[in-house]
């Protein structure tokens, strides 16, 4: 088993250059008729909208004034170095990825190994269960998860004041909002969880078999045996969180509002690109925002993907 | 007869317990560990719905459990007494409505027992715990409901999303029977194209679609949130995809023998052995659509009569933020349906997402 990302490899481009007969052209022409919503799609709302995009980020196109457009250079790419509130965003969206990240990676990977393990009893009730918080609707979990946290009334808070720990303030210190976003989020992994409990539920049980004959114990045959196998679903999670992390908005605004509370704390990029765009309809910048962040994006999944031939293990025999 | 069993063969027992007991005590210490994280991690729904049957003071006062409950009170004699906690000289508690408050000495009645006549108590009644009784606040669902005219968000948010599932599972289904079953030139780099679609954030083509809907004068309608939808997604072409090619290709080919054309085998060979795949498209949709905040918020913010349910919670809760027991009855009417979908096809929602994710 390999994720749906292994399709994305060179080897797997295959060119065909024989003259095709009158029969290959029929099928050819009922095939590309079949891909045609795809096809159309695609030039309508990806490959247009990136050149669109690009062509307004060198303007100073706004929705409020669209009679007075002008070509401005490269004015809003030197904005956008020098702009204090599209640097606070860069800035926050980093810093939450450098707790979300690993968190994100890592909670699937225990919440799967638990559900795999051995010794628990009943564990088609208890996957359910964990994966039951991802059904619920974001803007749902936003609230509760506003409520539990609430500094007097919420269980949090009540939960450690019952151990004698003073909860802090989760919503409204600066400290604690990366803490509490992280906790709402730790809702919304389940897909992923299912992904490597299925991946790991594939591995051969004859491999573990020939491990513990070697001596392995349980830590070894995990790091050794499950680990391994597991590296397509960690290199897909990997690549669709840190997406996931860019565009990052629907949790910090319905939670504290399209201002970056407390003190710009949720100044996410996401909400610049938000509020100037949509806000503000400054659409030239806006799009000058967004290349940055698909060029960003770009050098990160090349990154991803040319770092994963060196981790990421793909079972031999498979293409 | 088990005693002697047990010291006359300690080999047996010491094997019984080596096999048996041990891994079952494994076993239920494990489960035991794992059923509290569960517990913790899905406490959130208990306080949910324990907070969206209070009203404020039974949240907000210290002492207060954590049922909805309120004092208990008992008429006597057309008049209400507060109930409290009332410890008799044996320590036993009794359940004693208050009728005359003293310092040192007070005059209770016993609630199951009036006839009996007023009791005298010594004792200081300050120091006495009220008794609570359950008192769960039904009306605050039906004043929520009200307030969200939660019948008009259910209308947009179920024209939305039904329009756009019809759409997605069309559109994908046919991508994905292009992508199986015909020699395409150049299909290889075109799945790949399709694939890294996925990694394109949708904030980088959000803008130029913005201005294409504002031009055409979609803006303030539900058309932007529905059409996209009829021209495929990676995700889904992929799940379907996945599916498609476990079907063996010597039933269509059969079919294409007995003069079957491309579209007819479509419909009568692939699509009837389909049908959990095609349902998983559909529902994820549904969710994708319900959970969709982005797009209405930008489409539809001016149109209150078009709002869609995720964007009338967010509007509901601004106002009512002081009112934490009506904001969770927002949240559980919001994820009451989706939930209850989810459990209607659990089965087939959990595999359709292990058949996206994982490639056999």
């Amino acid at each position: 088993m390999s994720s749906m990302f292994s399709e994305l490899s060179l080897k797997n481009l295959r060119f065909t250059r024989t003259k095709m007969t009158k029969l290959a052209r029929r099928e050819a022409l009922w095939g590309l008729l079949f891909l045609s919503p795809w096809l159309i799609g695609f030039i309508l709302w990806v490959l247009g909208p990136m050149v669109a995009s690009l062509i307004f980020s060198f303007t100073d196109f706004n929705l409020l004034h669209r009679e007075e457009m002008q070509w401005v250079g490269l004015a809003n790419y030197r904005l956008l170095f020098t702009d204090p509130n599209a640097r606070t965003g860069v800035l926050v969206s980093l810093r939450f990825a450098a707790i979300a990240l690993p968190i994100g990676i890592l909670q699937p990977i225990v919440m799967a190994a638990l559900l795999n393990d051995g010794r628990l009893w009943a564990k088609r009730a208890f996957t359910t269960l964990f994966y039951l918080p991802s059904i619920v609707p974001m803007v749902s979990a936003v609230y509760i998860w506003q409520g539990m946290m609430n500094t007097q009334t919420g269980w949090i808070n009540r939960f450690l004041t019952a151990i004698n720990i003073a909860g802090p303030d989760w919503l409204n210190a600066r400290v604690w909002i990366y803490p509490s976003l992280v906790i709402i989020g730790l809702w919304s992994v389940g897909d992923m969880m299912l992904y490597t409990l299925a991946t790991m539920q594939g591995v051969p049980t004859e491999l573990y078999e020939a491990a513990k004959v070697d001596g392995a114990g349980r830590f070894a045959q995990f790091r050794h045996i499950t680990l391994p196998m597991i590296t397509p679903v960690i290199f897909y999670n990997l690549i669709l969180s840190s997406i996931g992390i860019v565009q990052y908005f629907l949790v910090p605004f319905v939670l504290k509002g399209p201002n970056g509370d407390p003190g710009n704390a949720t100044w996410f990029y996401g909400m610049h690109l938000y509020k100037e765009a949509f806000a503000y309809s400054k659409m030239g910048y806006g799009a000058t925002l967004a290349w940055m962040l698909f060029l960003f994006v770009l050098i990160v999944t090349i990154f991803l993907f040319w770092s994963s031939k060196y981790w990421v293990f793909y079972p031999a025999g498979e293409e | 007869m088990a005693n002697r069993t047990q010291s006359s063969r300690p080999a047996y027992t010491s094997s019984v317990l080596r096999r048996r007991v041990r891994p079952a005590l494994a076993t239920a210490t494990f489960t035991l560990f794992v059923l509290m994280l569960l517990t913790a991690f899905l406490s959130p729904f208990g306080y949910m719905l324990v907070t969206a049957l209070k009203d404020r003071p039974m949240i907000t006062e210290s002492g207060a459990p954590i049922l909805p409950s309120k004092p208990a009170s008992f008429t006597y004699e057309g008049e209400e007494y507060p109930v409290f906690l009332v410890p008799d000289e044996n320590g036993n508690l009794h359940e004693w409505a208050i009728i005359k408050k003293r310092r040192e000495e007070s005059t209770f009645i016993d609630p199951k027992n009036p006839d009996a006549g007023p009791i005298q108590w010594k004792g200081r009644w300050r120091t006495l715990d009220p008794s609570w009784e359950l008192s769960p606040m039904w009306e605050n669902f039906s004043y929520a409901w009200e307030q969200l005219n939660m019948l008009r968000l259910l209308r947009n948010t179920l024209l939305i999303a039904v329009v756009g599932m019809i759409g997605t599972v069309l559109s994908c289904t046919v991508v994905a029977y292009g992508f199986t079953r015909f020699r395409i030139p150049g299909k290889s780099v075109l799945f790949m194209i399709l694939v890294s679609t996925m990694i394109l954030p949708t904030f980088v083509t959000i803008v130029p679609t913005y201005i294409l809907f504002e031009r055409i004068g979609w803006m303030g309608t539900m058309l932007p949130l529905m059409v996209p939808h009829f021209f495929a997604n990676a995700y889904n072409v992929f799940l379907l995809r996945q599916y498609f090619l476990t079907i063996p290709r010597e039933m269509d080919e059969a079919a294409m023998i007995d003069g079957a054309g491309p579209v007819r085998t479509l419909i009568s060979v692939i699509l009837p052995q389909s049908v959990p795949a095609l349902i998983a498209v559909g529902i994820f949709h549904f969710m994708w659509a319900w959970n969709d905040f982005f797009g209405p918020l930008l489409y539809l913010s001016t149109e209150i009569d078009l709002q869609p349910i995720a964007i009338g919670i967010q509007r509901f809760n601004q106002q009512f933020s002081a009112r934490p027991h009506m904001v969770q009855a927002s949240a559980l009417l919001g994820l009451l349906l989706p939930l209850t979908l989810f459990f209607l096809a659990q089965r087939i929602f959990m595999q359709g997402i292990v058949f996206t994710g994982v490639e056999k």
